[in-house]
């Protein structure tokens, strides 16, 4: 891994007002428009005495990686291999999945910077409390971001244009929200819908998100199923990807 | 001992041979050119050199490594400029000569490295605002920032116009001039010609000729054009009847021969005798596009 790729790539990131935005502004923005409405900030017996805004916070945390990994990653990607970039790479002593690492890393990287100031602005603007078992939320929230990047990744191996990418990447990105709770949270989901989400990458880290926000050490079946899917999908993209 | 070596190289896709036992020494501190038609091979054959494909036979060797298992190595002393290759369209000139030097480990300082290619005043230009000619200029500084041995720089001048073309030529020579030996894919003969010290020709995946750019002229069988307006008509049979004669074309009045010394010598001759007077004459040598177009002849037949 070349620092000056990393560096590169991280500066080339800050670049693209679209990415920046989409990413980390956005999933918080919802979540201040949602905070705004006086009734959902009122505790709910359905949700369990939460408060509708106190289940949006894991579902704000979870879209940043969404976007950045289905949407924003794959047209990267596909970009530099469709525009011989990674080929170029490919002359130097440096190998051409060091431009991968770093892209992982960045997107990576905003996925985290995401869900902290969504943490945050939950906390500070509409008390919602913080994870109450920290330890387990850290975890839930890595393996959520790990499984992000590598279906971005099968995204961007499947893909041979950008346009591609951007259709598959949309192909997927809907059902993703769905199952990170965007439109339903997975709390008042009835119960055999939110066990068929709790397959899903996002719904299951949706669900363990929930469960260390309560205090609990999240269920090892939904960290289990987030750890296959990573596997899953590494082995598809190192399978199917193509350098040219 | 030669810098790059290439010997009974093979190289096909879904059956299709791209490049079929080609041969070639590249020696230290030459210009080395690599000729054919679009789809001859060229670029398959550069591109097992720099370690991108990996041979179906035969060997390549740079620098007495293999490009393929010594990846790291090689792309050390070899420096590339591929065909049809661009750079994050944000990245600017300086931001992309710093990223490539900080890839080798004993990297070109890249100031004076933007001086000598006139990027200077465009160093706070990003990549897509950059003109084709400025592109090209930035991927040999690419090329060269490594400090490398030898360079490859396929069809580095193809969609620049004629000044681009010129200035970059004279960039080449002053690349070798710094003792870098330079292997060069072209399809522009005039290119070869200025450039190169030898040639080799490809066409169909095979080598069709090696020799330095006069020798390919003299080896071709119409090495010298001769030209004129007859005052009188001349008999076709007469005009076939000279030595050496590689080919006659008759348009508006004037006639165009190309052959050698001979002919040229017994075309004067029967114009004594019948008394006619060649209006305009002109004898030149061939050019190395007459050489080509009759070498990849010869390989269809």
């Amino acid at each position: 891994m070349s620092t000056a790729v990393a560096r590169t790539e991280v500066r080339l990131f800050r670049r693209e007002p679209g990415a920046l935005f989409w990413i980390l502004l956005f999933p918080t923005l919802l979540l201040v428009i949602l905070g705004s409405i006086p009734s959902f900030r009122d505790h709910q017996a359905d949700l369990g005495g939460l408060r509708t805004i106190d289940v949006y916070v894991p579902v704000a945390v979870l879209l940043g990686m969404i976007v950045g990994g289905l949407q924003s990653m794959p047209q990267t990607l596909t970009g530099y291999r469709e525009r011989g970039i990674l080929r170029r790479m490919a002359t130097t002593p440096v190998r051409p999945s060091t431009l991968l690492s770093a892209q992982m890393l960045v997107y990576g990287g905003a996925a985290l910077a995401s869900a902290l100031l969504a943490l945050v602005v939950g906390r500070l603007a509409f008390d919602v409390r913080l994870p109450k078992q920290p330890v387990g939320y850290v975890l839930a929230l890595l393996l959520a971001v790990l499984a992000a990047l590598a279906l971005g990744a099968v995204v961007s191996a499947l893909s041979r244009t950008t346009k591609i990418a951007g259709a598959i990447g949309s192909a997927f990105f809907f059902p993703s929200m769905f199952c990170a709770g965007v439109w339903l949270p997975t709390q008042a989901m009835p119960h055999l819908m939110a066990r068929i989400v709790g397959y899903t990458p996002f719904g299951a880290a949706a669900q363990a998100l929930n469960q260390a926000a309560a205090g609990h050490w999240p269920g090892w079946g939904h960290l289990g199923v987030l750890m296959m899917w990573i596997l899953l999908l590494t082995g598809a993209a190192s399978r199917w990807f193509r350098w040219e | 001992m030669s810098v790059i070596e290439v010997s009974a190289l093979r190289k096909s896709y879904g059956g299709r041979a791209a490049v079929d036992g080609v041969s070639f020494a590249v020696e230290e501190g030459e210009i080395f050119g690599i000729l054919g038609p679009n789809g001859a091979g060229k670029t398959t054959t550069v591109e097992c050199v720099e370690g991108l494909r990996v041979p179906d036979a035969g060997s390549v060797r740079v620098t007495g490594l293999d490009p393929v298992a010594d990846h790291e190595q090689v792309a050390r002393v070899l420096g590339a400029q591929l065909q049809e290759s661009e750079l994050q369209p944000k990245l600017t000139v300086r931001e992309a000569l710093e990223l490539y030097a900080a890839l080798y480990p004993h990297p070109a300082d890249w100031r004076a490295l933007a001086e000598r290619l006139g990027l200077t005043a465009k160093l706070t230009t990003r990549f897509g605002r950059l003109s084709g000619g400025q592109k090209q200029r930035l991927f040999i500084g690419l090329a060269l920032i490594g400090n490398p041995k030898v360079v490859v720089l396929d069809e580095l001048t193809t969609g620049l116009d004629p000044r681009a073309r010129r200035d970059t030529w004279e960039l080449i020579e002053d690349v070798r001039a710094g003792g870098v030996t330079v292997l060069l894919v072209t399809h522009f003969m005039e290119e070869a010609q200025r450039l190169c010290d030898r040639i080799a020709v490809i066409d169909k995946g095979r080598v069709a000729a090696l020799d330095t750019p006069a020798g390919l002229i003299r080896r071709s069988a119409g090495s010298t054009v001769i030209s004129f307006t007859p005052s009188a008509p001349l008999d076709d049979r007469d005009l076939n009847a000279l030595p050496a004669l590689a080919s006659i074309e008759r348009r508006d009045g004037r006639i165009t021969l190309s052959g050698t010394d001979e002919t040229v010598n017994a075309v004067i001759t029967l114009l004594a005798r019948h008394h006619i007077t060649a209006h305009q004459l002109r004898v030149s040598d061939a050019t190395l596009d007459d050489a080509f177009l009759d070498l990849t002849k010869e390989t269809a037949a």
